[in-house]
């Protein structure tokens, strides 16, 4: 588990946004990063969704885990140092292609 | 809830001057022994267990990787296989990735949704690992945070956040400190605190392994 990626739908370096959705459940993409334009920085591999697995679910069809990178001064509004970076994993199934 | 799940063992604190959690947890435990779930010996065997594991663990590989340039790049390039090879028992963990501090990079290690953290190698979060007040601000204003810890970062580093939220587990490798080139690796490991290892200060200076 967590190793096989050959269905990633994003590989590294490529611009993404994470979807602005607001609905209930054990959802592990941080809110302050919905909306937010990020790149891949690692293609993780896959993990059962622990959205499903929250609630006793079997987690498959194991779901794309990627390390997003983001520039703090793009997540924050006030944010002082230029270059400081912010990098969340994030399932696939929260990510679209960014132009 | 009945007078037997009142009955206090003899190392525990009157269920009254318990907080509700507390009282909670332990009302759990008494279900699922009454219902034999759980044995008593099952409780002990899981504690004994998240006790045994320690950041001195933490403390063991980072030295490690001092010393030992080829094991630095196993390190980072295969955690899991590197702790083994010390007899660190990682296998519990899903993922587990190795972020090497530089002059021109530091890592600071945050779960913003709960409190995810290396349990497995480095035991149980600090509290303040779990506060809101870390867990908030440690994305939204990093060089802050580490200020109150005392780490002053300058403005031609790069900080980067690490917001562990799924699974994958992260472990800062600070760098060494100067004038530990004689150092033995025992003598380093005790320079490399819990705290560097989630990346919120550096590991402490040479003249602590002293005295």
């Amino acid at each position: 588990m967590g190793r096989a990626v050959s269905a990633a739908r994003f590989k590294p370096g490529d611009r993404v946004l994470v979807k602005m959705e607001d609905r209930p459940g054990h959802i592990r993409t941080p809110w302050y990063v919905r909306g937010k334009r990020g790149w891949i920085e690692r293609v993780h591999g896959e993990f059962r969704n622990p959205e499903s697995l929250a609630y006793g679910g079997d987690g498959l069809p194991e779901r794309p885990l990627y390390l997003v990178g983001f520039e703090q001064s793009q997540v924050w509004r006030k944010y002082g140092a230029a270059r400081d970076k912010l990098f969340v994993d994030i399932y696939e199934h929260w990510l679209e292609p960014a132009k | 809830m009945s007078d037997a799940h009142e009955k206090v063992d003899a190392h525990e604190h009157p269920r009254h001057e318990l907080g509700y959690y507390a009282r909670r947890i332990y009302a759990i435990r008494d279900l699922l022994l009454e219902k034999k779930i759980l044995t008593r010996g099952d409780i002990q065997e899981q504690i004994d267990y998240q006790e045994q594991r320690s950041p001195a663990n933490g403390a063991r590989i980072v030295a490690r990787a001092w010393v030992d340039p080829a094991f630095k790049a196993r390190l980072i390039a295969d955690p899991k296989a590197a702790c083994a090879e010390m007899g660190i028992d990682a296998t519990s963990l899903n993922e587990f990735v190795v972020l090497e501090n530089t002059d021109k990079v530091r890592h600071i290690v945050v779960c913003t949704l709960c409190s995810c953290y290396p349990r497995p190698i480095l035991g149980r979060p600090p509290d303040w690992y779990k506060s809101l007040n870390y867990r908030s601000r440690a994305v939204s204003d990093p060089r802050g945070v580490m200020r109150e810890f005392g780490q002053q970062v300058g403005a031609d580093v790069e900080v980067r956040v690490h917001d562990s939220t799924a699974d994958m587990r992260y472990l800062v490798l600070p760098q060494r400190p100067r004038g530990t080139e004689r150092m033995s690796e025992a003598q380093l490991a005790r320079l490399v605190t819990r705290d560097s290892l989630i990346g919120v200060v550096d590991a402490l200076p040479a003249s602590a392994a002293r005295g």
